[in-house]
């Protein structure tokens, strides 16, 4: 096996890695590299911050595995290899009345990317998160395949959303939902505050549920927003536009204050007063933005962090703070979302909590990792939590507080990969291989 | 289309994107190589993605012996029958250099094994009235060059041999296309120092389907290649000679 010297980034560009990268594309290519050198796996690389990195290290590009084994169209059960696309899973089988039961919010996160963070989406308040709809999932440890369900307890919690330290997720067997076709009625509606915000998301009975916040909106605005809902439904749909693509990084000034404001207002006034609803391919209300190719370079070459935190449902008035604290800062971006979350997870460093999830983006600067840094404090504070995916900033200490579980998970992983060879950028950073 | 196709190398990534575009298309698929297991993954792949039957069958472009079943079988199957190549090797040029037995496999992987077998396939085309070969060659094969010069002679081998192949099936009916592609993004390029404008095995397989559609008889893939191919055929052979490109 070939190893390429490549320079590769999370999703939010702020951190990098330089190392050498393996892609292999058959299944007996990867067998012989971890047993001679294993190594972390990577997607996609949609994780923000540097879940996805190994400097100096070597990785394995796994979207090369990206095949569908088995589909039985009687039971949803479908086995797949960990380097295909969530998003052509629904492409492939929403037509057919078949839908992953969890859709993050990109089409191009990997199946191991989905398992390996726990991922949810805007039905987790129903169905919950992603790795509670695996059934099956191989993996591969210094060579040797292993195949874990549930009932591999510790093994099974240690691999959801374990960031990938317990082997190379190789395949994957998912029970997905039935759908009523690959199309999507959303209703969307203005929501004018904060408190209008929390009584709408707790009322709301769709079976997809997500809220766009105008986390530049101060005073009595504050919180405000549009709510999103969305059910699957059957129809036709003109044919697509193809989609963009950012062919660069864009200048700084971009999403300045003016700008982004600007921006969120008419946003913000797209929708109606009375509200809409409208019909849209299934793909475009999972993952709206994947149609602009790159769109993270629309922050330029510095990148950018996304901030997201649960907070438990009592605690609402702290993100309410926290909430009001970036408004006044002016550094948010267009890219803010509030959604209620419900209990499900499935391993012991999943993110989910019940309560509510708040992400915002910002633009790569001193003053937004202040700003970030005191948010974390408010979280922790509150006893939410953080989001491995999107981290790129946190201590440790900090992490493994709000990780209750973080201990058993050590445990197992210390025994799953002894030497250590799948660390990465993050376990090293948050210090998460070492008691 | 309720075609049948045979695709030989298919464990390629370049093949594996084909197949799938086909498989999207309702076809019926053969798909032939060496690892068993990974043609059985493939198979199930394209199953899953729509194909109305996809075989893993065991082909070896230097196993003569390997040829005869998968036609036999083939022929059961009503409709058109078409082919797809991928094969081919390509040892470096300084391995050629120490061990020159080496130049037997190539040209056997990337020429004459595929040749015979589609020559076999040929009398069965003709005999059902039409059908597609799509041979994929590469720009190497349009003009010897120091780097790999034996792999580039296997390939304009095959290049002729497709150009007479089109001459003989269009009189009954079927084409061939004859597909020369720059660099492509897989397993044999990747981590190569050197290249540049790589082209996805996604894209190059949009292009084979679309020149399969319009009956094109030799493409290069992605375009642009025909014009720097152009340009690397043009310069006269005293200057040539010098370069090292």
């Amino acid at each position: 096996m070939r190893w390429k010297t490549e320079t590769y980034t999370g999703w939010g560009r702020a951190l990098t890695a330089t190392g050498e990268i393996a892609r292999p594309e058959r299944a007996s290519a990867l067998a012989a590299l971890m047993g001679s050198t294993p190594s972390p796996a990577i997607g996609k690389c949609r994780s923000y911050g540097d879940a996805c990195l190994n400097d100096n290290g070597r990785v394995v590009d796994m979207t090369r595995m990206d095949r569908v084994l088995s589909f039985d169209d009687k039971t949803g059960l479908i086995e797949v290899e960990a380097g295909l696309q969530v998003g052509e899973i629904s492409r492939l089988y929403a037509p057919q009345g078949w839908l992953p039961a969890v859709m993050p919010g990109t089409g191009f996160a990997t199946v191991g990317g989905c398992i390996a963070n726990d991922v949810h989406g805007k039905n987790h308040h129903g169905l919950g998160s992603f790795g509670q709809h695996v059934t099956q999932i191989v993996l591969n440890q210094n060579g040797k395949e292993v195949t874990i369900t549930p009932k591999n307890a510790g093994l099974w919690k240690a691999t959801i959303g374990g960031l990938g330290q317990t082997g190379i997720i190789v395949r994957a067997t998912l029970q997905m939902i039935a759908c009523k076709g690959d199309v999507m009625m959303v209703t969307e509606r203005r929501v004018d505050g904060w408190d209008e915000f929390l009584s709408v998301l707790d009322d709301s009975k769709a079976t997809y549920t997500v809220g766009w916040i105008d986390a530049t909106a101060k005073g009595d605005a504050l919180g405000r927003g549009i709510l999103e809902e969305g059910e699957t439904g059957a129809g036709l749909l003109p044919k697509q536009k193809a989609s963009k693509k950012v062919p660069f990084n864009a200048p700084h000034f971009a999403l300045s204050k003016p700008i982004v404001k600007a921006f969120n207002n008419a946003y913000y006034r797209r929708v109606p007063d009375s509200g809409r609803t409208s019909v849209k391919p299934i793909n475009d209300f999972f993952f709206p933005l994947d149609r602009i190719h790159d769109w993270n370079k629309l922050y330029g070459k510095r990148g950018f962090h996304q901030f997201q935190c649960v907070v438990p449902i009592d605690r609402a008035d702290q993100l309410r703070a926290m909430l009001e604290m970036i408004a006044n800062s002016g550094l948010a971006s267009p890219l803010a979302v509030l959604k209620r979350m419900g209990p499900g997870r499935a391993g012991y460093l999943s993110f989910p909590m019940e309560g509510y999830t708040l992400a915002v983006d910002f633009p790569n600067r001193s003053a937004a990792q202040l700003l970030i840094s005191k948010l974390e404090e408010m979280t922790e504070e509150a006893g939410g939590r953080l989001y491995l995916a999107k981290d790129a900033l946190a201590r440790p200490n900090r992490m493994k507080a709000m990780y209750p579980e973080w201990k058993d998970w050590l445990k197992v992983v210390k025994k799953a990969d002894p030497e250590g060879a799948l660390e990465t950028d993050m376990t090293r950073r948050l210090e998460l291989r070492s008691a | 289309m309720t075609d049948t196709w045979i695709i030989l190398g298919a464990t390629s990534s370049m093949a594996r994107a084909f197949a799938r575009k086909l498989a999207e298309e309702g076809a019926t698929l053969y798909l032939a190589g060496r690892d068993m297991a990974d043609l059985e993954a493939s198979a199930s792949d394209c199953k899953a993605r729509g194909a109305a039957d996809a075989h893993a069958v065991l082909f070896d472009a230097r196993k003569p012996d390997t040829f005869a079943p998968i036609l036999d079988q083939m022929g059961g199957e009503e409709g058109m029958l078409n082919a797809a190549v991928f094969v081919g090797s390509m040892p470096e040029q300084s391995e050629i250099d120490e061990n020159p037995s080496l130049i037997d496999g190539t040209v056997i992987d990337s020429f004459t094994g595929p040749a015979r077998f589609l020559q076999m396939l040929a009398p069965m085309m003709e005999e059902r009235g039409g059908g597609t070969v799509v041979g994929v060659g590469s720009v190497a094969g349009d003009r010897g060059r120091v780097g790999n010069y034996v792999y580039g002679a296997a390939k304009a081998g095959f290049h002729t041999y497709l150009s007479g192949l089109r001459n003989r099936l269009t009189r009954s009916g079927g084409h061939v296309v004859t597909v020369k592609p720059g660099f492509v993004d897989t397993a044999m390029t990747w981590g190569i120092e050197g290249m540049f404008l790589v082209a996805s095995p996604d894209q190059v397989a949009a292009d084979l389907l679309k020149a399969v559609r319009k009956k094109r008889n030799v493409i290069y893939t992605p375009f642009f290649w025909r014009y720097i191919m152009l340009i690397i055929r043009s310069v006269p052979e005293p200057i040539f000679k010098k370069l090292s490109i």
